[in-house]
């Protein structure tokens, strides 16, 4: 009798579940369709600016001899950064057995994904000679640390697709049995993606068993991808690069990073989707705690970074240093370290800034804090070499990005966010399946 | 070495005459003998007499000599080296007074546009107690050259003859390269090149760096093309105070175009040193401090120090 009463219960909970995820595809709002035709002008900007550059060269780009990488490299680096939280969310909290976390791995999967997609891509826009591309394959010298990059990058990606789609088979098979109103070409989808999926014990196990592996592998994996995107840096004879210290200061900067774009993603996804009944304010006050954890440890190497280098003031590394402090970079570089390190310790330290408003806001500084210390890590090293730079053009002195520049890389940010719509228009965000399972519900039961 | 066709690039054939090899053919390799010495298609009663570097004085028809005149090497060939050579490069800053005539013979043999040279000419100061000098750069070709480590593909390679070229086929334009050089010695192909003289026709090599290509890396090469040819690197004698000494590190000689002299010699009397030698890099360029100068020391307003 009790059994027969749980068992109502617990597929009443799964039938609440389902409906309010299911809401979240069917949204045909004018703010969403507005939203989609920004995205997609932005990315057409992008492209003409892109096509500009194919036809012109990188002489469209503000970068010359000196400043011979700039925000595109910058850009490359913050998104391989953001791209890290992927691993944190889905796969060292879930191995630490923190069971809030459930309804975020889903997001911080896709924007894993969508960030490394942004990031190929970028980084093909800033070859000089994209159309020789698979020289890299032809030619490859795995001695370069760029064939390494590639390589992890491409390990990488595929790992967090399968994370991704691995644990969204079951709930792709619910969209199978219950969206009916779907478009042909949809339900054909998610028939074909669901590959027959029955909820059958043995199919469980094949999939946990594997989702289990897969997320024990990413780690090494996601700590290797940005600490080897560090070394393009330290493995250069570069006065600001010229460090042991880069890779745990690239990687703790990483889940700092990645941690504010969940927080934002949160936000308006709670909002907009109405599901603050499973992302909770619970789940605001526990990513605020992790993010003023990373914010201390990400400060930790900062100051690890900077002292030796700053204290000695060796050659053209102390010019680099004054450069950042005191020089014509030191406006941005204050600002990044107070307003994107600083001040998330200060404002959610307490119960009371772990809301998610005064979070929201926090966690734009972090992000905007962590663009410009990628382009402060990347552009004032190239500008300060060992030989002085005489006799050139003044463009070869100073780099301000172009309005091709600035259009790519927003271009690149419009593309993760439209993956991200798009993904969250087809597939329901929050993984309803594993939700349901800790509420109780028999897995086999979920169909 | 290549046997093509000499129509390919006119006006840039070279012969090797008699003369020009007594001073600095006594630097090249053997690999003109070995290019001269091949089967004839016609013979005619004029003679031609050449030096061989290893001292034989050999009689060639003319006809032949037209025929077979050097080629530039193809990409494959110039990824060898010239066989017994290690090529090096003596500065003697004592000399250098900033006239920029190996600059502009720089460009002009790569047909350059003068903003964007292989040569840069700096102004340096080692402290504020001492006096400035002028220090003409070009590629280091390091012995342990940080470009080569980082490209990708193989693009910039290391030859055994010490030289470091960039094969603008096969780059792919990452400039890596560029962020890895410690000297800043590389420039990029931005935007398409605007070469001042039209050589239609010309057929590019890795050693002749020309003609330029958009979106390729491009540098200093020491100039193989000509030195196969038994001349010395344009920006060599183009120097009019002999502040340039070009050389094979393997015969111990180095020659300005006007004095030879022994290499370990001079960098032993002239306390000799490499450009920040604790980078490891190796360079094959090396300095003769600016003591005893030739020319005191007249300042450029158009140049800013930074």
């Amino acid at each position: 009798m009790d059994k027969s009463i749980n068992d109502q219960a617990s597929e009443g909970y799964l039938k609440e579940i389902q409906h309010d995820l299911f809401m979240t595809l069917s949204w045909k709002s004018r703010r969403s369709k507005l939203w989609l035709v920004a995205l997609f002008l932005i990315i057409m900007l992008g492209i003409f600016a892109y096509y500009r550059q194919i036809k012109f060269g990188l002489i469209v780009t503000a970068m010359r001899d000196y400043t011979s990488w700039g925000i595109y490299i910058s850009n490359f680096v913050f998104f391989v950064a953001v791209s890290l939280i992927g691993s944190l969310m889905s796969s060292i909290l879930k191995l630490t057995n923190a069971k809030w976390s459930t309804p975020l791995t889903r997001i911080s999967e896709i924007i894993a994904v969508a960030c490394i997609i942004c990031a190929s891509i970028i980084i093909i826009v800033d070859m000089g000679r994209p159309d020789r591309f698979f020289n890299v394959i032809l030619h490859g010298r795995i001695q370069s640390p760029i064939i390494w990059d590639v390589i992890v990058i491409f390990t990488y990606l595929i790992i967090s697709l399968l994370l991704l789609y691995l644990p969204l088979i079951p709930d792709i098979a619910l969209c199978r049995d219950h969206l009916s109103s779907v478009p042909k070409w949809q339900r054909k989808f998610y028939r074909f993606l669901s590959r027959g999926w029955k909820s059958k014990p043995e199919q469980y196990k094949i999939i946990l068993k594997s989702i289990r592996i897969l997320s024990i592998m990413i780690i090494p994996v996601a700590f290797a991808i940005h600490t080897i995107t560090s070394w393009l840096f330290a493995t250069t004879w570069r006065p600001g690069w010229d460090s042991t210290n880069l890779g745990p200061y690239f990687v703790s900067g990483a889940f700092m990073v990645g941690s504010a774009v969940i927080v934002v993603a949160m936000y308006f996804i709670r909002r907009n989707l109405h599901l603050k009944k499973y992302i909770t304010e619970k789940h605001f006050d526990n990513m605020g705690k992790l993010l003023v954890l990373l914010s201390l440890v990400y400060l930790y190497f900062n100051i690890n970074e900077y002292l030796g280098p700053a204290f000695k003031m060796v050659g053209v590394e102390g010019e680099h240093i004054t450069e950042l402090f005191t020089g014509k970079y030191a406006p941005m570089y204050w600002m990044v370290q107070i307003f994107g390190m600083i001040l998330p310790i200060l404002v959610m330290l307490p119960r009371k800034g772990r809301k998610p408003f005064p979070m929201l806001i926090v966690s734009f500084f972090v992000i905007l804090g962590a663009w410009f210390k990628r382009f402060l890590i990347v552009i004032p090293s190239l500008q300060h070499p060992y030989l002085p730079i005489q006799n050139v053009d003044q463009s070869y002195r100073e780099y301000f990005p172009t309005w091709e520049e600035w259009a790519i890389c927003a271009a690149s940010v419009a593309g993760v966010l439209l993956i991200i719509t798009l993904f969250m228009k087809i597939f329901p965000i929050i993984p309803i399946w594993e939700l349901a399972e800790e509420k109780g519900v028999n897995k086999e039961q979920i169909k | 070495m290549a046997e093509k066709s000499n129509s390919e690039r006119p006006g840039r054939r070279k012969f090797i005459k008699k003369g020009m090899l007594t001073g600095a053919g006594a630097l090249i390799g053997s690999g003109l003998v070995s290019s001269c010495s091949d089967e004839k298609s016609g013979e005619s009663s004029e003679k031609v007499k050449l030096l061989t570097t290893d001292g034989k004085l050999v009689e060639v028809d003319k006809n032949q000599l037209q025929h077979m005149s050097m080629d530039l090497a193809t990409r494959e060939e110039s990824r060898q080296g010239i066989p017994g050579s290690k090529f090096v490069l003596v500065v003697d800053l004592s000399r250098c007074k900033n006239a920029r005539k190996c600059k502009i013979a720089c460009d002009e043999h790569h047909n350059l546009t003068p903003d964007r040279p292989f040569i840069k000419i700096l102004k340096m100061q080692d402290n504020p107690n001492s006096s400035p000098y002028w220090m003409p750069k070009k590629c280091f070709q390091c012995d342990n050259p940080p470009c080569v480590k980082v490209c990708p593909v193989g693009a910039t390679y290391k030859r055994s003859d010490g030289i470091v070229l960039v094969d603008n086929v096969r780059c792919i334009g990452c400039r890596f390269c560029m962020a890895a050089c410690p000297y800043s010695a590389r420039v990029f192909n931005w935007g398409k090149p605007n070469p001042p003289v039209d050589r239609e026709g010309e057929v590019y090599s890795p050693e002749s760096s020309s003609p330029s290509l958009i979106g390729t890396v491009e540098k200093c090469d020491f100039c193989p093309d000509t030195i196969r040819q038994g001349k010395l690197p344009p920006c060599i004698p183009s120097c009019p105070n002999g502040a340039l000494y070009f050389g094979n590190e393997l015969d111990d000689t180095v020659t300005n175009g006007f004095e030879t002299e022994r290499f370990s010699e001079l960098l032993r009397e002239k306390a000799g040193y490499r450009y920040m030698e604790e980078l490891g890099t190796l360079p094959r360029v090396y300095y003769l401090p600016p003591a005893n100068r030739s020319f005191p020391f007249k300042d450029d307003p158009s140049i800013e120090s930074s």
